[in-house]
């Protein structure tokens, strides 16, 4: 009923996409102080999109020909998205600022970049799919390089985008076989015409690995992680924070929407897949983390070693796998939203901090701060009682119900591993002496402190009051 | 009885002492409220955990003062806090010893003091709560994080290899608990309870059991330690400051055991009644081996730490026998030993705080200028031996009453153990008090000051109370014991 504006569906993707649009005039035409108006317009559509989407009833989305699909599930996720990249916007603000990186492209890159993944999360077909995909990447791929002038970025930017292009490649491979063999490119369709077979036929096998192995790159799962340290690494701390905080959320979503929609009964081909891809994520991402002396590659074997952990979540693929998902997610979203807004304010001698080494006396200078990253490591590390611990709780919960105990053997020990690196944080920061006065400057902007502050609090004040996140979790459907 | 909720308050009261010295500044003048906070914070606790004492109902073998409310909504996890004659003892040890650290901390500890400070109080609240919790998520997240304290106790404050033993504290006992967590989580799937007084009654088929008490096993035996589980201990006691010591030794270890009681006799009867032989066989091998190993240490603190584990190995033993004797032994012995080792470390810290040393090579003789301190050592000493008339007597004497049931063998081992332990702790006296004093440096050593008598004081009262009127505390615990032994008994005779 396209008379009827309010009740299309689409609202908050078409809202977002236009405002994206009148951002970029907007910035265009500043003459002065562009990026900072840009930006602070940019989260106030990101805060008008949320509303959107909350109140998004759904009811009408047949005009799309089932594009997109509308479920409890993609809405977490939209706003889990969408929350992330106002969070990152606000804590990368004066980060920007400080390295002299003023372009204005950069919060309008940050909001298309969110509608691909908002369209990703929602996507039910898979022509949809890929073109979200492609319309996240791409803005990423740009914001990786964005810092021209510096090699290690246009690096980054160049690695990520040829990799990128392999894994997009490998993908459309695996949808053409997939529409091949079923002559469908929509979910449910798909999983109609599977629902007719006890197992699947060998094309469509391929296809299910090829679309495996783009969607594993783009969570950056072991082995095809290989992007993700030398993306981080290489790309500004502000986009290595947007790197690390949003695009995992929807290509999570993505993930477990694909192979709990179309490819739902055939639990036994998938499962294998993505049980190899946890293990193999959790110890690569706890053994390889221990040696690295950067903080930003630290940041990324640890997120490789979670995305180990939702994808034990996948496996169990039961409703406490949904909910471990999706709390697992928010919980990792707080506590990277918590360390960039740390990471992004930190100087050491003038140049923001690179080398975890330099945090070296810090609880002496800044004794909040340093109390604040020894939360988050902990939070990180499963520790309870902070936020972490409820997550990779969660996961095993689901873990178990499934009878997967080899599986979370496998992952406690790997969490044992991983408390290595993160407790090695806290022991520069609290244990070891000072030898040269080091210099750390903590300068924080007000925005940045107040998104600090409440990420801190959800993290330690959690456990006080889990059933507000929990409820939501439970009733999430997919 | 009392109608407000005292377990909570208990439980709570550091925390909110933390949050109150965490927002004193810190700086040399100020640094002495820290130290008032902190005191006047745990000695309140305790006073309050007297009442629990005071108040406690001798007859009644189940939880008393309960709390409970509901904590998750999706699952039956609930915030369930209570005392029974099992954990009463537990929280009054937590809270008798934790001013005491305070105070021996007072001038020892120079750096950081605030941070030092608030890693105790929350250490005392996650001990207390453990011991109070009758959930077993509750349990188990204070279970875990009392390793965040004990870590950074550690790793601050510590010697020289501190940052090695810290990490090894740490990631020895996480991996024990993690595996506890996924034990946890089965109990669950197959019960949908997670309290602990539902638990007992016994819901697993027995290849479930063996599984579960494995997994158990690997937290408690590590925390408890047994051999071979035990090399973190060492290392832990020489590097933490002495306080760090007292509380490891006094309560932390009794967290194994506490866990034993609790979950493996519990809730696991028929799993316990298979391994029996296997923890036998290892508690039997670490009083032997452990105590010989205590005869060759040079470092004081390291031999007191290798007595502790043999001496926990009498507490494994007087667990798994499984009878009113041995269990009401095993719960004194936990109790004797929580006063005794941890009087002993402060023993270490009073002569380590002068000289800066724990060579047992560099003293001697130090009766002759430190008179009252050789004389409450010796009472600690003779505690830790098992000399009648001490505590330390009465728990081992009880596990060996209890052993007569079992197996002679088992007597056998742990009398060895026992004589082993007069051997090292006398030539350790020896060594350190009697002779003349041949080393110059100790020529003006001081005798203990008005703050450590106030410490080690109250200890040597307590440890003589504990041995000549063990009844104070074997009334209060033995309806709770005889309530689990019972449960055993009824499991495994179907």
């Amino acid at each position: 009923m396209l008379n009827n504006i309010y009740n299309i569906f689409f609202i908050p993707e078409i809202f977002l996409a236009c405002s994206s649009f009148v951002c970029l005039l907007f910035g265009l035409f500043l003459k002065k102080n562009a990026f900072r108006q840009t930006s602070n317009l940019a989260v106030f559509v990101l805060l008008l999109t949320i509303l959107l989407v909350y109140y998004d009833s759904g009811s009408n989305f047949a005009n799309y020909k089932s594009l997109f699909s509308h479920s409890s599930f993609i809405n977490f996720f939209k706003i889990l998205a969408i929350l992330g990249s106002i969070a990152s916007i606000i804590i990368s603000k004066e980060y920007f600022l400080g390295i002299k990186l003023k372009n204005f492209e950069i919060p309008v890159l940050f909001l298309f970049s969110t509608l691909g993944m908002m369209l990703m999360i929602a996507s039910n077909n898979l022509m949809s799919m890929y073109l979200a995909i492609e319309l996240q990447s791409l803005s990423l791929y740009v914001a990786a390089a964005i810092k021209r002038d510096s090699i290690s970025s246009a690096e980054s930017g160049v690695k990520y985008f040829i990799l990128g292009a392999l894994s997009s490649g490998i993908l459309l491979y695996g949808f053409s076989l997939i529409y091949g063999f079923t002559g469908s490119m929509n979910f449910d369709d798909i999983s109609f015409y599977l629902s007719k077979y006890d197992n699947l036929n060998l094309g469509l096998i391929f296809g299910l690995v090829f679309v495996m192995v783009g969607l594993a790159f783009k969570v950056s799962a072991v082995p095809f992680h290989m992007w993700t340290p030398d993306v981080y690494e290489g790309a500004p701390n502000s986009i290595t924070g947007f790197f690390a905080i949003v695009p995992k959320i929807a290509a999570v979503a993505l993930i477990y929407r694909f192979c709990l929609v179309p490819f739902e009964n055939f639990y036994l081909e998938w499962s294998q897949i993505i049980l190899f891809l946890s293990i193999a994520s959790m110890f690569l991402g706890a053994v390889a983390a221990i040696a690295q002396s950067n903080i930003k590659r630290l940041l990324a074997y640890s997120s490789i070693g979670h995305i180990g952990y939702i994808l034990i979540a996948l496996v169990a693929a039961n409703d406490d796998g949904i909910k471990a998902a999706s709390i697992y997610m928010f919980s990792y979203m707080i506590m990277n939203v918590a360390i960039f807004a740390i990471l992004l304010s930190l100087k050491v001698k003038n140049e923001y901090l690179i080398n975890i080494s330099d945090l070296k006396g810090l609880s002496k200078s800044n004794p909040i701060v340093s109390l604040s990253i020894s939360i988050i490591m902990l939070s990180m590390a499963g520790i309870p009682p902070f936020i972490g611990f409820f997550g990779k709780f969660y996961v095993f919960i689901a873990a178990i119900e499934q009878e997967l105990y080899v599986l979370s053997v496998l992952g406690v020990l790997a969490s044992v591993i991983s408390a290595f690196y993160y407790l090695r944080i806290i022991k520069i920061m609290y244990f070891d002496e000072i030898k040269s006065e080091g210099i750390i400057n903590f300068q924080i902007s007000l925005q940045s402190k107040i998104i600090l502050s409440l990420s801190l609090f959800v993290i330690i004040c959690f456990i006080f009051y889990p059933s507000l996140l929990i409820n939501i979790s439970a009733s999430l459907t997919i | 009885m009392i109608d407000w909720p005292l377990v909570s308050v208990i439980i709570f009261l550091p925390l909110i002492g933390a949050l109150i010295i965490l927002f004193i500044k810190e700086d040399e003048l100020t640094s002495i409220n820290i130290k008032w906070a902190a005191l006047l914070a745990t000695l309140g606790t305790f006073i309050l955990s007297l009442i629990l004492w005071l108040q406690f109902d001798y007859s009644n073998p189940s939880y008393q003062y309960e709390e409970k409310f509901r904590w998750f909504d999706d699952f039956n996890f609930f915030y369930h806090v209570g005392v029974d004659g099992i954990s009463l003892f537990m929280i009054l040890l937590s809270t008798f010893l934790t001013p005491l650290c305070i105070l021996a901390s007072w001038n020892n500890i120079k750096k950081r003091v605030k941070e030092y400070m608030l890693s105790f109080l929350f250490l005392e609240t996650v001990m207390i709560g453990m011991f109070a919790s009758i959930d077993i998520l509750l349990f188990y997240i204070f279970f875990e994080a009392v390793l965040i304290p004990m870590y950074l106790i550690i790793g601050i404050w510590g010697g020289n290899r501190r940052i090695y033993a810290s990490f090894k504290f740490f990631l020895y006992t996480l991996l024990g608990s993690v595996l506890m967590l996924i034990a946890i989580i089965v109990m669950y799937r197959n019960t949908s309870s997670m309290s602990i007084e539902f638990l007992q009654g016994n819901y697993f088929s027995y290849n479930t059991q063996l599984f579960l008490w494995l997994a158990f096993f690997a937290s408690f035996a590590v925390k408890i330690p047994m051999w071979p589980f035990h090399t973190w201990l060492p290392d832990a006691h020489v590097e933490a400051p002495t306080a760090g010591s007292v509380i490891l030794a006094g309560v932390l270890l009794k967290m194994g055991g506490y866990g034993f009681i609790r979950f493996s006799l519990g809730m696991l009867p028929e799993a316990t009644e298979f391994f029996i032989p296997l923890i036998m066989t290892l508690s039997i091998v670490a009083i032997v081996y452990t105590s010989l190993v205590a005869l060759a240490q040079t470092d004081i603190k390291k031999l007191i730490a290798y007595s502790s584990v043999a001496h926990m190995g009498i507490v494994t033993i007087g667990i798994f026998l499984v009878n009113q004797q041995g269990l009401e032994g095993a719960m004194m012995q936990m109790i004797s030993h929580g006063l005794v080792s941890a009087a002993l470390f402060l023993c270490v810290g009073v002569i380590y705080d002068r000289m800066h040393t724990r060579e047992i090579e560099f003293y001697g003789g130090l009766v002759q200028r430190m008179p009252l301190y050789a004389t409450v050592f010796m009472i600690f000493m003779l505690g830790s031996v098992g000399l009648p008339g001490t505590s330390g007597f009465i728990g081992e004497f009880l596990v060996i009453v209890g052993a007569f049931k079992f197996s002679s063998y088992v007597v056998i081992g742990a009398a060895f153990g026992i004589i082993l332990s007069a051997v090292y702790m006398l030539y350790l006296y020896k060594r350190i008090i009697f002779g003349t004093i041949t080393n110059n440096k100790l020529a003006d050593i001081l005798d203990i000051n008005t703050r450590e008598k106030i410490i080690l004081i109250p200890l040597a009262i307590s440890v003589i109370l504990l041995g000549i009127f063990p009844n104070l505390f074997l009334d209060p615990m033995r309806l709770s014991l005889e309530l689990i032994i019972t449960n055993y008994e009824i499991a495994n005779a179907k």
